[in-house]
């Protein structure tokens, strides 16, 4: 019987999360194109709905809509199946990130879909296998730019992932865990002044991370796997209809993702920034309000993304890849170092 | 439940690794062989090393073969040429591996009482602990090992450097 519960329950959450996150991820392309109107001083969409709220339907429904066309010599096995293993990559890792605080309903966690001790490792696999959407995308469509796009687009993943791997050490460090729960709770003591960013130290770990996520999710001004002035459109040129339309999702997917890790890792996850000043108020606003906290922050590291987007000039290749090894990587280690040194001072 | 999922993650990698070596075209070989890795990797987790797991996921699956389909992509290789295969290996290869299987089914149905799951969790169940056996107990051959494989770095770099 237990195990009936925990499995419906799970297949609840599993529904609910998608569903949320999907949503989201049609929200966030509109807020992006928004954001990037207001700062180059026009509307953006406004015409389908209010305010241009119903735009993300009209764009789903025209890109489900469109002919799916399949190029000619394509190696069409891995053609199909570089779309599904990006978009399947970046909803995969949300499936380890605690939303709330921990309350539990017949023994199961309700916010978040699984608690496991190696958390943060689940997350950087799965991203690492993300890539393979990327590369065979690439590859197959049998097309130069493509194959381009994707061969920049891999060495830049594999290059910034040696950063943001060891970017989040020293956080690790500090909470002794790799369990995402651990983590958040081992920042929640004085509010703002606890958190990782702040309190823990860790703003240059902050700072690495931030712009190994940049690169990783192959976002401005690390966008040159997709730079339309030399590459058309990338890896995913040759895509159309939904295939186009799941590559882009993945992209959005991955950011928001990120931005759940640092949230997580660096501003303290779902916990207050007043810590303990606010009233606590009955049973439901102790379920809800982690929950805003904590989407309230997604949300500022979103808004930032597109802010930078929206701000910054694409790198040259070989500024970015020296940027990764040259300055990030080193300075990552010696983040490690410094931090070791800290806790092994303050240690007994 | 342990041993449907050994059961289909254990064929998996069977079936991964003989679609290696059938596959004419390196990239799908390359594809197989990320099949093979990802499914040790739910085997490990299966006997309860989750970093392990883990890790193996992020090296193998992830960068190492990353790098492989790079290079296949880069250099832009076709399909294979079969041969007919050298007559060594049927003389002696399919003797070998008739013994070998013998061998190991004799083995296995002889020592049939002794066998049992293992369960690595039993001895090293957190991170921390798998840490403290790495950098404690086992820190001179670990850090012997990363020496070495400094070394193969080096040579790859002095090999790879153009003369000037």
């Amino acid at each position: 019987m237990s195990f009936l519960i925990f499995f419906l329950l799970s297949c609840l959450k599993i529904a609910v999360v998608l569903g949320i996150f999907l949503g989201a991820v049609a929200y966030t392309v509109l807020l992006e194109r928004k954001l990037v109107g207001r700062i180059q001083n026009r509307w953006g969409p406004s015409r389908v709905g209010p305010f241009g709220m119903m735009q993300p339907m009209a764009d789903g429904l025209k890109l489900f809509l469109k002919e799916d066309l399949m190029p000619t010599n394509v190696d069409r096995p891995l053609y199909i199946l570089a779309p599904i293993i990006a978009l399947g990559c970046a909803l995969i890792s949300i499936s380890v990130v605690p939303f709330g605080a921990r309350i539990t309903w017949h023994g199961v966690d309700m916010f978040e879909i699984a608690n496991v001790n190696i958390g943060l490792l689940v997350i950087l696999g799965v991203t690492s296998v993300g890539v393979y959407g990327i590369a065979l995308a690439g590859w197959s469509s049998n097309n130069k730019y493509s194959l381009l796009g994707a061969l920049r687009a891999s060495a830049q993943v594999i290059s910034y992932e040696l950063a943001l791997g060891l970017s989040v050490v020293g956080v690790v460090l500090r909470a002794g865990s790799l369990n995402l729960r651990t983590i958040v709770e081992s920042q929640s003591a004085h509010g703002l002044l606890s958190w990782n960013v702040f309190g823990g130290f860790q703003f240059v770990a902050f700072f690495i991370y931030l712009t190994a996520a940049y690169a990783e999710t192959n976002r401005a001004p690390f966008d040159l796997p997709e730079a339309e002035t030399e590459l058309t459109a990338g890896y995913h040129t040759e895509y159309s209809s939904m295939k186009f339309a799941m590559f882009f999702m993945a992209e959005y997917a991955n950011m928001i993702t990120v931005g759940c890790v640092a949230t997580l890792l660096f501003f303290g996850g779902w916990t207050s920034p007043f810590g303990n000043l606010l009233p606590t108020g009955n049973i439901v606003v102790q379920a809800v309000l982690p929950v805003f906290w904590f989407v309230f922050k997604v949300f500022c590291f979103l808004f930032l993304y597109i802010w930078v987007r929206g701000t910054l000039p694409r790198l040259r290749y070989d500024q970015l890849m020296g940027l990764g090894w040259k300055f990030l990587m080193p300075l990552a280690i010696a983040n490690i170092l410094a931090t070791s040194l800290w806790l092994a001072q303050r240690a007994p | 439940m342990y041993l449907v999922l050994f059961i289909v993650f254990g064929g998996l990698c069977v079936a991964g690794a003989l679609n290696l070596l059938l596959q004419r075209h390196p990239i799908n070989s390359a594809l197989s062989l990320i099949v093979v890795m990802s499914s040790l990797a739910v085997l490990y987790l299966l006997l309860g090393a989750e970093f392990l797991a883990a890790a193996q996921v992020i090296v193998y699956s992830g960068a190492i073969m990353v790098l492989f389909t790079f290079v296949i992509m880069l250099l832009n290789a076709g399909k294979e040429e079969h041969t007919h295969g050298s007559n060594a290996a049927y003389i002696v290869g399919v003797p070998g591996v008739a013994i070998l299987v013998c061998l190991l089914s004799f083995i296995f149905l002889s020592a049939r009482t002794h066998l049992a799951q293992a369960h690595l969790g039993d001895y090293i169940v957190s991170t921390a602990d798998l840490s403290k056996v790495l950098f404690r107990d086992l820190l001179l051959p670990f850090e012997v090992t990363s020496v070495l494989i400094l070394i193969a770095i080096l040579g790859a770099v002095a090999l790879a450097r153009k003369e000037h």
